[in-house]
């Protein structure tokens, strides 16, 4: 890239950017076979449909100011997914979210909108709580679960862009439940009889995702179910203990709202 | 279960349930789930009328469609109509689709294609006519359109259609020329049909759409053939259908403001951007150019009408950049006034414009300050399409150095580091000295650029196309060159500018190799009897022909062998050899309003070079078009020369309060 002044991207009027807000979203239905670039594209459209004073970049390209936090995998349903953007004059929370919601496709829907206190959310989103529902019967997945959880490490396969690479699945997991009484998604007749695991998985380096933590019961625990397993992030953010054994995935905008 | 389930489906019912269990194992499944903004569903029941539209590519080439979009609109916007799209599944999803009996399915609702009453086919190139058989396949409807019965009824348009006799086995019926007004008739007559109940089956419908005219039924037709293998006639055989069938043409792009509402895809495509139609048709005499010999005559949409299309659909999209679509874009009429308007416009929105076909001798200093005027710079393409100025002569694509040299030098000082330049090989008369031409003209630019623009990182690349004579031009006589030639021209074109030691690094080349273009010859002007070829091409594998990871020339070559055993003509007799005045076509009895007569001479004074000017600013020269059909050039100026800013949108979203 040239750094000469002749080729100085062009004079703009570039409005400051003056407020930040967080956007909580959520991934359902069908649109949870969107990656997390289609998220991007349908979003920045969206955000102009809708009108949002959007910051934006300096330079050639001007790129409105959107920072991601990490995206659920393709395939994979999600009830919190985060977002930040900055804007060029004072919004409120509530006519973004339900302006840009509606300028969504459905599936995509904006769940919370919050003005954005502190510059460590990354960090606050500590563990993802998943709901995944497995096709198969109770027992085996509890006698998975149990092998998994006895195991101190387990090397998992992975097909990334660079090849295959392996890495321990077993230091992500912290928890699994089993959940009674719920039989999966209501508005899909095929996981009738599913088992509901929720599992607790840290964020570390490299990440471990649903599938890994899948890989890991199939690997130690026998586990191969009938469908393929539907899975949905149902949150993300603190890792905290609800009491002396069993942890919780807490709010992260739970500090932005105190600030505010 | 799954396929239990599906047996027991209604007509209509959503197989998206089966489907959701493939996509998990598939490559970028967000193709097949639907869920565009601006996509539209109905109640299955509440449509006399079903139709399914496809183009017959990956969803990544077929969702931005023009075409499909254009009629999946106005055929949704009518009362008890639906119409909904399907693409060509990647075969990794059509072997898991066949495994477990899922069929080929609409993205909108994800009804079995099977179920529809009509299928819609829009084939830009004949690349996709594997990709048909996929989908008939797939569905459930059997390939040969005589087998058929309470099936679709499969309907071929879209360019490649102007010659649909390759495919006429595997289709009911082709429509030639614009769509809008087709499909409608086409619906009015299957509706009142339907609502007879069905009097005659399926014949008795085809016959009600061929005694129209203007709707092409391959089953009442016959073609004899000479002793030598030539055709002899194509004679109808039945007493109340034409002999010859008549293109549709629109004559008031202004009331077709289509589509109204873009479809938004959250797959990636091909063209991430808002495309609006500014003229139809072209008269600049190419000779090589289908498009812009059976697209005539030029029918402009007005500045207004423009605007109104940019403003509407960039608010029902959010898309950024705005390409203004037609054969030449900068031959619209009031072309300046568009841009300069829409620029005014749109300056602070970051919303870029974009021309996609810009001609050389169109471009200006003006054109080229406002489409960059908010700092976006897309990408410059030029197609001067021949290196000589004598084989452009040929061509009749009248485009003097001089003026290229001066475009480029527009474009290098106005700010642009890259110019594309497109070419075309294999060109009738052609020779080696012709094709080297074309990196003497690159080095030209480059000399010139650096010196406009004061600097040496500019760059120019190249691209070379394989010229395909194709049918309903005047090229449709001529023989096409072989692959083996193609190659070694672009092979010796390729070392002049590697050994090119003060200009070869800025100029960049980029061509296909000339086999593919054969294949795509033999189905351009190939007759009845290339059916077989393209059917026996499937079945041996032949998908996404137009993608070069999936072509396979030898393939195809063992299937021409196979299927026109027995005819006494091969691929060579279709696609190298030259035609006689005298020879009845195989695309004859369609008629694009094309004089047979006016496109002989044409062809004639291509061979003693000499070029015939634009009829939009010379006296007629008699093409045909406009008599036979009974049409007229409509461009501007309309008067408008400044247009009103649209009224600001207030932002729903501030909270009033003051800025810390």
């Amino acid at each position: 890239m040239s750094k000469q002044t002749k080729n100085r991207p062009p004079d703009r009027d570039l409005a400051p950017t003056i407020q930040k807000l967080r956007l909580r979203y959520a991934k359902r239905g069908r649109l949870r076979f969107s990656s997390h670039r289609d998220f991007q594209r349908a979003l920045e459209r969206a955000l102009r449909r809708a009108d949002i004073p959007m910051a934006y970049s300096a330079g050639f390209n001007p790129h409105p100011k959107i920072s991601y936090s990490n995206s659920a995998p393709t395939g994979v349903a999600s009830e919190a997914e985060y977002v930040e953007i900055g804007v060029t004059a004072m919004c409120d929370p509530e006519k973004v979210r339900r302006e840009l919601d509606e300028a969504l496709p459905p599936g995509l829907d904006v769940v919370e909108v919050v003005v954005a206190h502190g510059s460590d959310f990354a960090h606050r989103l500590e563990a993802s709580l998943w709901k995944a529902e497995i096709a198969a019967p109770r027992a085996e997945v509890e006698s998975a679960v149990a092998a998994v959880l006895a195991s101190p490490e387990i090397t998992v396969e992975r097909l990334t862009k660079a090849g295959k690479r392996s890495f321990d699945a077993r230091a992500g997991i912290v928890q699994f439940t089993l959940i009674d009484g719920e039989t999966g998604a209501q508005t899909d007749q095929n996981v009738d009889g599913c088992v509901i695991l929720h599992m607790v998985v840290r964020h570390i380096t490299p990440s471990v995702r649903p599938d890994d933590v899948l890989a890991a019961l199939k690997q130690v625990g026998g586990l191969v179910p009938q469908k393929p397993v539907r899975v949905t992030r149902l949150a993300q953010g603190p890792l905290a203990l609800l009491d002396e054994v069993n942890y919780t995935v807490g709010d992260p905008f739970d500090l932005d709202r105190v600030s505010a | 279960m799954t396929s239990q389930a599906l047996d027991h489906r209604l007509r209509g019912d959503s197989v998206f349930s089966e489907l959701e269990m493939l996509l998990p194992f598939v490559g970028k499944p967000i193709q097949y789930v639907g869920g565009e903004l601006n996509a539209v569903t109905k109640e299955w029941n509440d449509a006399d009328v079903h139709w399914a539209l496809m183009y017959p590519d990956a969803y990544e080439v077929g969702a931005p469609n023009q075409g499909v979009q254009i009629l999946y609109e106005v055929l949704n916007e009518q009362n008890r109509v639906l119409a909904e799209r399907t693409y060509a599944v990647w075969p990794d999803l059509e072997t898991l689709m066949r495994e477990n009996g899922v069929p080929q399915f609409t993205v909108d609702a994800h009804r079995s294609v099977g179920d529809f009453d009509l299928l819609g086919l829009s084939f830009s190139t004949e690349l996709g006519y594997t990709n048909m058989l996929t989908a008939l396949d797939l569905a459930g409807i059997p390939l040969h359109a005589d087998q058929r019965d309470e099936h679709p009824i499969v309907i071929a348009g879209g360019h490649a259609a102007f010659n649909p006799e390759p495919i006429s086995q595997f289709i009911d019926a082709a429509v030639l020329g614009d769509g809008e007004e087709a499909v409608l008739l086409i619906t009015e007559i299957v509706r009142t049909w339907i609502l007879a109940g069905r009097p005659g089956g399926r014949e008795g419908v085809l016959l009600e759409l061929a005694k129209t005219g203007c709707i092409y039924v391959p089953r009442f037709y016959d073609v004899e053939y000479l002793p030598d293998g030539r055709i002899q006639r194509v004679v109808p055989n039945r007493p109340d259908v034409p002999w010859r069938i008549t293109k549709f043409t629109l004559m008031d792009l202004d009331a077709w403001p289509y589509p109204k509402a873009p479809l938004v895809p959250l797959a990636e495509t091909v063209h991430e951007r808002m495309s609006v139609e500014i003229f139809r048709g072209c008269t600049r005499g190419c000779r090589f150019c289908q498009a812009g010999m059976i697209t005539r005559p030029v029918r402009e949409r007005s500045i207004t009408g423009i605007a109104d299309m940019v403003e509407n659909g960039l608010c029902k999209t959010g898309f950024e950049e705005v390409g203004l679509l037609s054969l030449s874009s900068a031959d619209h009429s009031e072309i300046a006034d568009v841009a300069r308007n829409l620029a005014d416009r749109y300056e602070k929105t970051q919303t870029s414009l974009s021309l996609p076909s810009t001609r050389v001798d169109a471009f200006n200093v003006d054109l080229a300050n406002e489409l960059s005027r908010n700092g976006r710079r897309s990408g410059l393409t030029f197609a001067p399409e021949g290196g000589s100025e004598r084989i452009r002569r040929v061509i009749n694509k009248l485009v003097s150095e001089e003026d290229l040299i001066r475009t480029v030098t527009t474009a290098y000082s106005a700010g642009w580091r890259n110019v594309k330049l497109y070419f075309m090989c294999g060109l009738p008369t052609e020779t080696d000295e012709d094709v080297l031409q074309i990196a003497t003209m690159a080095r030209e630019v480059i000399r010139a650029g650096r010196i406009a623009s004061g600097r040496r990182d500019i760059k120019c690349t190249v691209s070379i196309g394989g010229f395909v004579p194709k049918p309903h031009t005047p090229f449709q006589w001529a023989a096409q060159l072989d692959h083996e030639s193609t190659d070694s021209r672009l092979r010796k074109l390729k070392e002049a500018i590697r050994d090119d030691r003060e200009f070869g690094k800025a100029i960049g080349i980029r061509y296909h190799d000339g086999k593919p273009g054969i294949v795509e010859g033999l189905l351009s002007r190939g007759d009845r009897r290339v059916g077989n070829v393209i059917e026996s091409a499937w079945r041996n594998g032949a998908r996404f022909d137009g993608w070069s990871e999936h072509f396979s020339y030898d393939r195809w070559m063992e299937s021409a062998e196979h299927g026109l055993d027995g005819t006494g003509v091969d691929v060579d007799w279709f696609t190298i050899r030259e035609r006689e005045y005298t020879e009845v076509l195989p695309w004859n009895h369609l008629d694009s309003g094309l004089d047979a007569e006016w496109l002989w001479e044409d062809w004639q004074d291509a061979l003693s070079e000499v070029a015939v000017d634009d009829c939009r600013w010379t006296p007629c020269f008699d093409c045909g078009v406009c008599d036979q059909l009974d049409t007229e050039i409509q461009v501007g100026p309309t008067g408008v020369v400044d247009l009103p800013m649209p009224a600001p949108r207030p932002s729903q979203v501030l909270s009033g309060e003051p800025a810390p």
